[in-house]
């Protein structure tokens, strides 16, 4: 059996996507499907979900898969129950070959895959990437408890396999509107990637993703657009805005829709939002705040009811993502800056790195608190992004200092304490932040200076991760290229065969150099972070 | 210190290549006795006195020096020897005390170009071993255990060097002549070492740039397969001259920014530096990123090796806080492009770190590899106690 036949796929609407997984196991065997039947089983299908109400299974299962997403845990281990129940009286049927004709009963066609896969599952169980089918990996325990313990591998994490980039290729084509041929373009690497990231995208800057964009672009709204490509050029940086703008952007995107005839609301617009998605995520890999934002869009679009006229529906997502970013980003931060500021005192000398809006948020209000504090600023090429915090601070009036990050070792004796933003939140402790924090988490460890990581919960992530290498994002090579005195050493860097430019973005620093974290929950050691996924999950 | 525009060190620069050129030449006449008029000899010496302090002086504006260390201390102990040849005087002490007297200028005209004052030192000792020699003292009694010589001293140190030698003058430059072949050596010394430290398949991660170190890394390039980690080192990106130039042999090179040091560190096996001072504890005055680099080495157990040649040992200790650090100007840092905010804003840009000898795993220099432990001893040897203040 092929490798990628067995790969789980990228779930796009649950109606594609079941014909998609459906059509891999007809190749198995050889038979192909002509377009005129596929479309027919497609239609089929369709009227087969309108009718089942109560099954809510199938949306949830195709969320998980999503790639922006971290699998809900709970709801496909009660589908997976209710889906062998139902075929099992007509487990009977002999399981024919396929080549398969809409005269088959759709209960059959169900069975038949189950076979199908059940059969498959066994024959994958050896193989490595047996993780990827979380179908596999079900838990047949009560579905609260346990979670599955191994989760689909997102795709931006697997340039290197020739496969998974041929499969990303395809889905990509697939999402299409209806009969129209254009499509999310793909976006190719640039320059020699360091052996070590070689499973990691690089992009140039140079190159943005809308070059083999059609105009005009129909499948992908001109919000989302100019969206990808203010991320893509840096324009929108920093998980926070990111955030806001996707929701803002999503808000639009509701507003000018409209639901097509024979559709719901409450499937069409996922599907809808699908390319898109996958639109966003070429241009830039989606931070973990975005994914969480978008799993809660979903979940939020697939509650609506049926019955709910589309302005009222429209209504209540756009008040739902009010809501949103009013609670989890918003309020979140005053909350974080009150805890915060009881742990600023007269006569602190602040060290902060980079620029981290929450971070910035903190100090304006601990300086118009009246506190007396004055802030050291550290800074690093390439991205020199401490300079914008430094011109937010000096205009509220606050007293800084600024140095680059090699001369940390000089400047922390002076230091009483660090404040640093984090990116996200990882499910074992690790903090990953902008390339550089956990080096000055590091260096205060040795000189003994307290850090203190503040963020909000919507960045906590299920992931688990131990060093920076294996999941990351690798920014433009070129920017490391500078001129002085007029000469650039690294002008020519590509064609010199054995230099290799390495421009990470993220890292991750171990829970044992950050003394606290401050959330909106309050202030929790870096290794609660699993403590409160649960107390939201329950809360969900 | 005023901030000299590039343009003018280069003109000065070319002055100065033309005046080793005279040196040169010169210097066929020097080295047979020859009796010159004493006016015209004092005259030229000090003129080349002067340029040399004019040229320290204007070292400092910047990133690494104009020039390497290996150039100072070969530039310095030349002059010394001219100095013991054309200068006026008539037994050691005299003369110890002309050198110490150039010698403590020279170091107040550039304090954080430590070779200076350590070529000095060198030259004193020789000064004071050919004397004892000269007088017929074994070697062997000078060199006792440090500590009874501070129980028993009285004794020998103290004659003043007051007796005069016909043959000290020649002999003193004969030892002279040795140091400055030490000298020439020591880079091949220590990258004949290399082999013995890099194995196949390595990581080696480094910062900034040091001659030594690329000597060494290219010397070991000739028959081992490794990847080297540039770490750039901003503000001055030295890192990118080195990379460039470790490629031209071919060797796997990736250069990171400074904040990604820790992020790759648990990948890497070796970290190899060069050190601008060995201080007399064992620590290092490294270029600035050093010691984040050592922290992040020793967090992750890996092995930590200074390349540095003797002549960088200093009998000082980093216990002056103020006068330890060097800074240049902050516009590396925050250009005067920012605007307003410069007023309200203190930029810093210091040069040097200070690194503690117990993130140190091995020194390799020209004599040898030793541990951080070993370098008071060989502080001894090099060095007299009463010479540690000039």
């Amino acid at each position: 059996m092929a490798d990628s036949d067995g790969r789980q796929v990228d779930g796009v609407n649950h109606a594609t996507g079941k014909i998609y997984r459906l059509k891999l196991f007809f190749n198995n065997e050889g038979k192909e499907l002509t377009k005129e039947e596929k479309q027919r089983l497609r239609k089929e299908k369709k009227q087969h979900k309108k009718n089942k109400k109560d099954d809510k299974g199938p949306p949830e299962k195709e969320k998980e898969k999503e790639k922006a997403s971290v699998p809900a845990p709970s709801k496909p281990a009660t589908q997976s129950p209710a889906h062998k129940a139902a075929p099992a009286p007509v487990h009977a049927s002999e399981s024919a070959a396929a080549a398969e004709k809409p005269a088959k009963s759709k209960a059959e066609l169900r069975a038949e895959r189950r076979a199908r896969q059940d059969s498959e599952r066994t024959s994958k169980h050896g193989k490595k990437e047996g993780g990827q089918q979380s179908a596999s990996s079900k838990p047949k325990a009560t579905p609260n408890e346990l979670q599955p313990v191994v989760k689909r591998l997102p795709e931006h994490v697997q340039v290197d396999d020739p496969a998974a980039l041929k499969k990303l290729a395809k889905k990509l084509e697939r999402q299409q509107v209806r009969q129209i041929h254009s499509h999310v373009p793909l976006r190719s690497d640039y320059g020699y990637k360091v052996s070590l990231f070689s499973h990691l995208h690089q992009y140039s800057r140079k190159s943005p993703p809308t070059l083999q964009i059609s105009i005009p672009a129909t499948v992908i709204h001109p919000s989302i657009v100019r969206l990808g490509l203010q991320y893509s050029q840096g324009i929108i940086a920093g998980s926070n805005a990111r955030s806001v703008a996707l929701l803002h952007t999503f808000k639009q995107v509701i507003q000018d829709y409209s639901t097509p005839p024979n559709e719901e609301l409450s499937r069409d617009l996922v599907n809808k939002l699908s390319p898109y998605i996958s639109f966003l995520s070429q241009c830039r890999p989606l931070s973990a705040s975005m994914g969480n934002a978008i799993k809660y869009i979903k979940k939020e679009i697939s509650n609506i009811p049926s019955q709910c006229k589309e302005e009222e529906a429209k209504g209540k997502l756009q008040a739902c993502i009010d809501s949103y970013i009013n609670e989890k980003i918003i309020l979140a931060s005053e909350a974080i800056s009150k805890y915060a500021i009881e742990k600023i005192s007269d006569g602190d000398v602040i060290l902060v790195y980079g620029c981290s809006s929450l971070v910035n948020h903190i100090l304006c209000k601990a300086f118009e608190k009246q506190r007396k504090f004055r802030v050291i600023v550290v800074d690093s090429r390439p991205r020199l992004e401490g300079r914008e915090a430094l011109r937010r601070l000096v205009k509220k009036g606050i007293r800084c200092t600024y140095v680059l990050i090699s001369a940390l070792s000089y400047i922390l004796p002076e230091v009483s304490k660090v404040f640093l933003g984090a990116h996200a939140l990882l499910a074992n402790g690790y903090v990953m932040s902008r390339v550089g924090t956990s080096q000055i988490a590091l260096v205060a460890k040795a000189y003994n200076v307290p850090v203190l990581v503040c963020c909000e919960t919507y960045k906590f992530c299920e992931r688990v991760q131990t060093d920076s290498f294996v999941s990351n994002e690798l920014d433009d090579p070129d920017d490391l290229i500078v001129t002085r005195n007029g000469k650039s050493h690294l002008e020519n860097w590509q064609t010199v065969k054995s230099l290799g430019l390495l421009n990470l973005v993220y890292d991750v620093t171990p829970p044992d150099f950050v003394d606290l974290v401050i959330t909106d929950l309050g202030m929790i050691p870096c290794t609660s972070v699993p403590v409160v996924l649960r107390v939201k999950n329950v809360d969900q | 210190e005023i901030h000299e525009p590039e343009e003018v060190s280069v003109w000065f620069r070319e002055g100065s290549s033309c005046c080793q050129e005279t040196l040169a030449r010169n210097q066929r006449f020097t080295e047979t006795p020859v009796n010159m008029p004493g006016a015209d000899k004092e005259t030229d010496l000090s003129e080349r006195i002067e340029s040399f302090l004019s040229e320290l002086k204007r070292c400092g504006s910047g990133a690494g020096s104009l020039r390497g260390s290996a150039e100072t201390a070969r530039e310095t102990t030349a002059l010394l020897r001219r100095i013991t040849a054309q200068a006026r005087w008539g037994n050691a002490g005299e003369l110890m005390e002309i050198i110490r007297k150039e010698g403590r200028r020279m170091t107040a005209a550039q304090p954080s170009e430590t070779t200076v004052g350590n070529m000095i030192r060198r030259v004193l000792k020789i000064i004071r071993e050919e004397y004892a020699r000269s007088r017929g003292s074994s070697e062997e009694t000078d060199q006792q255990e440090s500590l009874h010589k501070l129980l028993t001293s009285g004794g020998s140190s103290e004659d003043n060097f007051r007796q005069h030698f016909t043959h000290l003058k020649a002999n003193v430059i004969e030892a002279i002549n040795e140091l400055l072949t030490e000298l020439e050596g020591t880079t091949d010394n220590i990258s004949m070492q290399a082999l013995e430290h890099i194995h196949s398949n390595e990581v080696i991660m480094t910062i900034g740039r040091s001659r030594t170190v690329e000597a060494f890394l290219k010397d070991a390039a000739r028959k081992r397969k490794f990847h080297v980690i540039v770490a750039e080192c901003a503000p001055f990106c030295q890192g990118h001259e080195m990379a460039t130039s470790l490629c031209k042999e071919d060797i796997e090179t990736t250069v990171i920014p400074d904040a990604a040091i820790f992020a790759v560190m648990s990948r890497v096996n070796k970290v190899i530096i060069g050190t601008q001072t060995v201080l007399a504890n064992g620590g290092l005055r490294a270029v600035n990123g050093t010691h984040t680099l050592a922290l992040a080495a020793k967090h992750h157990s890996t092995p930590l090796i200074v390349c540095a040649p003797m002549f960088k040992l200093s009998p000082q200790f980093p216990n002056e806080e103020d006068t330890f650090h060097k800074f240049v100007s902050p516009h590396e840092v925050l250009p005067f492009t920012e605007g307003e905010i410069l007023s309200k804003v203190n930029a810093h840009c210091p040069v040097f770190d200070y690194v503690p000898p117990e993130l140190i795993t091995l020194f390799i220099s020209n004599i040898g590899g030793n541990a951080p432990s070993y370098i008071y001893r060989l502080m001894s040897e090099l060095y007299h106690p009463e010479d540690h203040e000039l």
